[in-house]
Parts: C-alpha cells; structure tokens; sequence
C-alpha cells in the first residue's frame, strides 16, 4: 500500500496535468500521473499541435500557388492529404514521446487507467477490468474537456465532424459547413479553404472570432471574406439533414430568414464542455458548476487536498493558461513562499488562421466598459518595410491604454506572424511597463515587431512611419 | 531642458518644503545662483544652482510642503531652447536631472559614519532594500505618484519584493502629502467631531511637528522601553563646578560650565565605560559604538532638535561646553546643519532648569538608550541612621530592551553616578 502513497496524484495528462506533475516532481514531491489515453493529452495529440502541421502544410500550398509574386514558379502544385494527415500524426507522436519521457527523467510515475476518487486522500484507477487504489495527500484534477454537443447537431464522425475527425480527413471535401467562429472552428475554416474548400462559416453572434477586439474581428472576416470563405453572423443552424455522403443544414439567417445549405461535410465548433463525469466528484464533495470544476483563485475545489486546473475548471480554454495554473498549483502544494493566482487579463489567446490573430487583455470596448478612459493606437502591416518584403501587407497591431496611468491594457493584433510576436506585450503586461517604458524599447529593424513600437507611438500621437 | 529637482539634503530627508523662491519664470541663472530656500524638517537651507539657463517655469508653489526628493521643482530653459520646450514636459516621467546643489551639503564632512549607519535603519521600510532604491514597477511607480503614495511604505509582493500593481490597492495616500491647505480646511472629522465648532483654531503641522509626531510614535511603538532612576549626590560636583568657573581666563579659552557640561562629560566617559550599552539595533546587526556622540535636547521655536557633541568622551569640560553652547545658539535660530543634529549614540533631556524632579524621556533612534535629567535640589535623606541634607539629582534612563538589558543599564548608571558624585574621576 504504501508504494501507493503519493504526495501529489494528478489526474490527467495534458498540458495542465502533466505540468503540473513535473512542476510539484521538481519541488521534492512523490507524484503520480493517471492518464486513461495518451500523455499529453488533447493539446498535443488532437488539438493545438497537429493543427498547426496541418496549417503549415497549408501555408506552404499557399505560398505554392503564389510563386510568380516572389518571381518563382513551379508548374502543376498539388498535395497528398494523407501524407499531409501523416505528418501531422508524426509531428503529434513525436511530442507524446517527449512528455513521456519528460514524466521518467522527473521521476513521475505513470499511471495507465481511468479514475475515480473514492473518498478522502484515494482514488481507483481501473485499467484492462483491473482495479487499483491509489492514495494521495493532493489531488490535481485535469481531465480536460471534450466538444460540446448540441441536440440534432451531434457530430457522427462520418458527416458531422468534431475537430477529431476534421484532423485525420481523408480527403479534402470540396465543401464544408463550419458551425462556431471561435479559434477551433476559425483555424479550420482557414485549413480547409486553403486547400480549396468551398467554406461557410456560421456564427451564432455578431462577428467571427467573437472574444478578439471587434475592429480585429472586422479585419479577419475582410480576410477570410477576399479568400472565398462565406461568412454568415448572427445566424444558427437549425437542423441537419444527413445523407449518403451529404449533409443539407438549415441555417437560420435571422429576421425569419432561413437557407438550405448542402456540404459534404460539417465540422462542429461550438464550444466545449469539461470532463466532470464519472470522476467521483460528488462522493467527496467537490462542486460542478456547468460543465466545469468551481474553484477559486488557487485552483481550490473547497474539497481539502483536491485541486482543479486548465479546462475543467473553466475559461479560457487554452492550454498555457492550463499549464500556469499546473505550476501554481503544484507550488502552492510545495508551500512555495510569495505567489500570485493566474492574472486573467495576462493570459494571451492566438488563432492560426490566415491571417493570424493574437491578443492579450482587454479589449477596447471591453477596458470603456470597465470605465477606463482608453488611449488606441494603431499600426497596420502595410506601413511595416519587412512586411511588404514578405508580401504579408494585410493586418493591424492595435494597443489600448489606460489615458490616465498608461497602463497598457491590452494588444490586439492580426497579421503574418502575429502569434509569435505576442509575448513581446505579454512580458510588457507582466512587467507592468507603461507606455514610456514601451517606447523607450528598442525594437530592431526590419522586423514585424517594429509596429508593435508603432502602434504604442500611435496611441500617443508620436507615430512615425504612417 | 534641464529639470531641476527637489534635493535630499540630508540622509533621512523624505520631502521638504519650498519656503522661498528666489527666482522667477523667465529670470537668467547661472552656476552658483542662489535659486531657493529649502526648509527640511530641521532646517532651512540655501538651493544653489549648479547650470546656466533661464527659469522656464516653477512647478512648485511658495510654501508648498511635503515635496519628495527628487519630484521636479522648476524647468530650466538652456541656451537656444525657447518656451516652446516646456511642452514636452510630462510630470510624472520626471527624468531626476538635479541640476542644482544645495549650499549646506557642500560643506565638508556633511555625513558622519554614525549617520551613514543610522541612515538606513530610520529610512528602511517594507518596500525599500539597504541601499534605498525602491524596486517597483512602472506602473506601480506612476500610480504611486498619481495618488500620493509612498512606495517606501508599501510592501511588494512581486518577485523579490517588487511593488506591482496590487500592492497599491486600497493603500491611503499619506496626510502628509495633501496639500497643506487642504488639509487644514478638513481635518480628520470623526476626531473634529468631538469638538464644538468655533471652540477651537486649526494650526496646519509644521515639518518639524511631524518629523517630531513620526520618529517618537515609531520610537514608541516598535521599540520596547524600560526605565531606570537613581538619584546622584551633586555636592563635590557643585564644588568642583564653582572652583572651575572661578579660574576662567578673560578672553579666548574663557568657559562658564554648567551642570549639564558634566553631565554630558560623564554620560560619555560611561558610556566608554560600559561599551555593552553603548550600541544600536539595526536589523543587520547591533552596531557598537566606538565614539560617544552626545545628543542634547534643545527646545527651541515649534518643537525641539538634538544636535550632538561629537566624540564628547575625548572633550574636555570647557571644550563641551562651548561648543554645547555654540549648538544651543544656532538651533534656536535653525541654522544647523544637517550633521549637527543627525545621528548620534546616545542623548540627554534635561528639565531640571524648570524645576522637575524626575521624568522618562522617549528613545531617539536610533539610539538605544537616553538619559531624563531632574533637578538638584537639597532633599532630606538618611545618613548613617539620621537625617540629613544633601543636593540630589534624580536621573532616569530609558532603554532600548533589544540592546540593553535590565543589569547592563543598572551598570551604566552606576557609572555614570560615579563619575558625577566623584567629579575629579572624571579627569583620568
């Protein structure tokens, strides 16, 4: 039994999990890792790793039929969507075996099976029928979360899509219905038209990518819009009629009108929901609110000793923001002296659409709505020398300030590379740099990150080169 | 431009004063210029100018109080530069060019050691490391100056102690930075409440009132008194004292001792005696003393101040006495500077002239110990198992329990008494 003991048994093994169970392993502690799946969970075998081979693939094409504008040229371009499907798996295993082996070279024990607590300080795993208790002085819950269902919608994995299936397509349909505008749902859109579906995106708000500031959702749907993509916002599908190898949807377009759309396949992005079942949460108390954990700022279900982080304990639904919360969380356990809980407004978001988009904190309607007396400024590609070298003139860098402290609020950008360039308003947010530290940087030319200065500039009526 | 920027005129000055401008906008200065009067919460100082240029403009008004050292004061337009310049003048970036001196502190050894020492201990606060820079973030910084916070005071919470943000949040600003106006106009109500209105006058603090209010409550509050009396025949020592000042020479050299001349000479000699009591706490260590600097309260207009008879251990009592009476002077007229009254190992209040008996005085850091002097007065006592009279001294020591225990301080006074009732031990 008492090799059974650990200090810290995390439950899942995805970016939140598996950090966390490095994180608390470096700290001193015994910790164990449960994992019913694969390690590294949906991050990195279905989500934000094999998607972006897949949209480098995409990128590559793209650039492929544009050869004669950088003077090149290569007759009859095509691709092989297996062997693009392919590299996207290899790309995916070769991270799963690096976590893998990042868990032995910390000394975290590994635990194959699906748990469960069973009261105070234990849980059973069970794996292959076979049963096993294991007993922890902490538990981490981090069993992420899976897309969200809508009744008469449900994905079927043949017609109707979860991003699991839009992954490993067998072929490129020659048309695609995507329901949700948000990153997922986007970053598909764009993979697909790329490779040359016909694309329509329905989006049950206003405007496409709905928690990007609104001027930068503008931007895109321009974008998204010149590439072919057909947009509807404000609009919801009804119902889905599937056939032999189509599916005509209804899509209700608002003010009582309502289009017949068929495609040959459907890919559902409307959210998600966290993995709160069957884990035993009501036995010892810990409280679902939703689909998701209620915890406080440290992660705390109110349940002593029981921890939850990244998905399944709520928004925003990325994996950095998950993996945060796994290293406070395992230092909080440590009694790590001096910590603050995860600053919500210096998580960054990024969608890898074409073009990307990036943002961090609030956005201007959203820092107004908050009462503060905002400073904007704006910079778009077009003005950027190494942009235009690139051919990439299309995007903004957009910064919000608070007029009175010049705290810089938040940074929305869209554009080549954007997701990249982030962190550089990331650290400046963590810092807490105002905007004369920001312009007092010198950011080195010619680079893209030149308009991040800019736009600071900008707010400040200093810009120089627009 | 040049910003010309609130001196720190000496170690444990926050902010100051601006008593007098002695320029205007639009006046020519140059290198040497007497530009403005400084009044710190001990004394008034000369602010000399240390470029050529002209005045651009005063940021400050007359009589405005509590300015933070190093805030900008006044803008000074160089050769070539025109009016237009000051636009680009944003307060809160405040670029900390000082481009002036302040008279005083070019005076030679303006900081003794013991100061330098005492200096930290005074100014060191949560957020502020033992070099004094503050470690804050820039927008911590710009709220801080926005509202009137003082960062020294504020705890960080980031790494290393940084100040961020947060740690701001639900942080007072100081009463001392409201504009003085202000704060005469509205009080703390709650406390004006207690009062019928029209029964009382409102007199705005004085820097030196609430230099006075902040060193003694933190005196009080983080250092834990204890007190010890002993009364000191004064006989042989009034004898001794009238043969003395009976042999003064006419002219230089000339001395008229007092009692507490030998006073000041035995707290030193006890002080070199018993080396134990003779230290201050500081957080990096218990500094013990090797000179005894004797601090003297001296009332004066509006409160009071303590300069200090440097290495008093190896003065003679005419010596001590000069130049005691040489300090008493020019505090009275606030003309010391800053080395004259800061610092120090040791200090005597003396309110025997207004005929106390005996009272306890409050530690002046960061002193450990000061000694409450009475008043001689024939008492009756019991001698030999009769009555008799004698000329007694009631002395009070307070210690600093941190650095001096119960024993140590019986010691020194005892020493220290000796010296007094044996004057002539007091020549070895």
């Amino acid at each position: 039994m008492a090799e059974n003991t650990y200090d810290v048994v995390v439950i899942g093994s995805g970016p939140g999990g598996y950090v966390a169970a490095i994180r608390a392993a470096q700290l001193g502690l015994s910790v164990a890792i449960i994992e019913r799946d694969q390690l590294g969970g949906v991050c990195l075998n279905w989500g934000c790793i094999p998607t972006k081979a897949l949209l480098r693939s995409a990128e590559v094409f793209h650039l492929a039929q544009h050869l004669d504008a950088f003077g090149l040229a290569a007759d009859n371009v095509r691709f092989d969507a297996a062997k693009i499907v392919k590299r996207s798996r290899d790309v995916a295993k070769r991270l799963n075996g690096g976590v893998a082996h990042l868990l032995k070279k910390n000394k975290v024990t590994v635990i194959e099976g699906v748990a469960a607590l069973a009261g105070k300080g234990k849980i059973t795993v069970t794996a292959k029928g076979k049963s096993q208790d294991v007993a922890a002085k902490n538990i981490i819950l981090a069993t992420g979360a899976r897309a969200r269902q809508m009744p008469g919608l449900e994905t079927d994995g043949k017609l109707v899509w979860s991003y699991r299936e839009a992954m490993i397509p067998e072929a490129i349909p020659p048309s695609l219905l995507v329901v949700g505008s948000g990153a997922i749902g986007i970053e598909f859109a764009s993979f697909y038209r790329t490779m040359g579906s016909d694309v329509t995106v329905v989006e049950v708000l206003d405007r496409v990518l709905p928690v990007e500031d609104a001027e930068i959702s503008a931007l895109a749907r321009k974008a998204f819009e010149k590439q072919g993509m057909k947009i509807h916002t404000g609009a919801s599908v009804t119902g889905l009629e599937r056939g032999a190898d189509k599916v005509t949807a209804k899509i209700d377009l608002g003010g009582g009108k309502i289009e017949q759309l068929t495609v040959a396949r459907v890919i559902m992005a409307v959210g998600i929901v966290g993995n709160v079942e069957n884990l035993g949460l009501e036995g010892v108390g810990v409280k679902v609110e939703k689909t998701h954990v209620a915890v406080n700022e440290w992660c705390e279900t109110g349940v002593p000793g029981i921890y939850a982080i990244g998905d399944l304990a709520g928004p925003p639904w990325l994996a950095h923001k998950a993996s945060h919360e796994g290293v406070i969380c395992a230092e909080r356990i440590a009694g790590v002296k001096g910590l603050h809980p995860l600053a919500a407004g210096n998580v960054p978001g990024c969608t890898y659409c074409m073009p990307q988009v990036a943002s961090v904190g609030l956005t201007e309607a959203a820092a107004k709505a908050r009462g503060h007396e905002v400073r904007v400024g704006r910079f778009p590609f077009a003005g950027n020398g190494k942009a235009i070298a690139l051919g990439d003139t299309d995007g903004m860098v957009k910064t919000v300030f608070d007029a009175k402290t010049g705290e810089l609020l938040g940074a929305h950008m869209i554009g080549a590379e954007v997701t990249e360039l982030i962190q550089g308003y990331c650290i400046a947010k963590t810092l807490e740099t105002t905007e004369s530290e920001l312009m007092h940087t010198i950011f080195p030319h010619p680079t893209l990150s030149e308009m991040m200065h800019e736009s600071v500039l900008d707010a400040y009526g200093k810009v120089i080169h627009f | 431009m040049i910003t010309i920027t609130m001196p720190a005129l000496s170690p444990t000055m926050e902010e100051g004063k601006l008593a007098k401008w002695l320029v205007k906008e639009g006046d020519a200065v140059s290198a040497g210029d007497i530009i403005a009067e400084i009044e710190t919460d001990k004394a008034t100082m000369e602010y000399e100018c240390i470029d050529d240029g002209v005045v651009g403009r005063l940021l400050v008004s007359e009589g405005q109080e509590a300015i933070k050292i190093n805030a900008p004061i006044a803008l000074l337009l160089e050769a070539g530069e025109d009016k237009a310049a000051l636009a680009s003048f944003i307060p809160a970036a405040a670029p900390a060019v000082v481009a002036a001196r302040p008279v005083a502190a070019a005076a030679p050894a303006a900081v003794t050691p013991v100061a330098m020492q005492a200096a930290p201990q005074q100014t060191s606060a949560p957020g502020s490391k033992p070099g004094g820079r503050i470690i804050a973030s820039p927008l911590a910084r710009r709220l801080a100056s926005q509202k009137g916070l003082d960062l020294a005071r504020i705890t960080g919470s980031g790494p290393h102690g940084r100040i961020i943000k947060r740690d701001l949040e639900g942080v007072q600003p100081m009463a001392a930075a409201a504009p003085v106006a202000a704060a005469a106009a509205k009080p703390a109500a709650n406390e004006l409440a207690l009062f019928p209105e029209g029964s009382y006058e409102i007199v705005a603090h004085t820097a030196m009132r609430k230099t006075i209010a902040r060193r003694l409550t933190e005196s009080k509050s983080t250092i834990p008194h204890f007190y010890l009396s002993i009364d000191c025949d004064l006989e042989a020592l009034m004898d001794m004292r009238e043969k003395l000042n009976a042999q003064t020479p006419k002219g230089d050299g000339g001395y008229k001792l007092s009692v507490n001349d030998f006073i000041i000479r035995a707290s030193a000699l006890a002080l070199r005696r018993v080396p134990e009591a003779h230290a201050s706490w500081t957080d990096a260590g218990l500094l013990r003393h090797k000179h005894a600097d004797v601090g003297v309260a001296v009332s004066i207009e509006g409160g009071l101040i303590t300069p200090i008879i440097r290495h008093a251990d190896s003065k003679g009592l005419a010596e001590i006495s000069n130049t005691m009476r040489d300090l008493a002077e020019r505090a009275r007229v606030r003309k010391l500077k800053p080395n004259e009254y800061e610092g120090g190992t040791f200090s005597i209040s003396n309110l025997g002239m207004f005929g106390i008996r005996d009272f306890s005085a409050v530690i002046n850091p960061p002193h450990s110990m000061i000694l409450a002097v009475g008043a001689g007065e024939q008492r009756p006592v019991v001698r030999n198992g009769a009555l008799a009279i004698a000329t007694l001294m009631s002395c009070t020591l307070s210690c600093d329990h941190r650095v001096v225990d119960g024993v140590l301080g019986a010691q020194f006074l005892n020493v220290f008494r000796g010296f007094i009732e044996k004057p002539l031990t007091m020549l070895l």
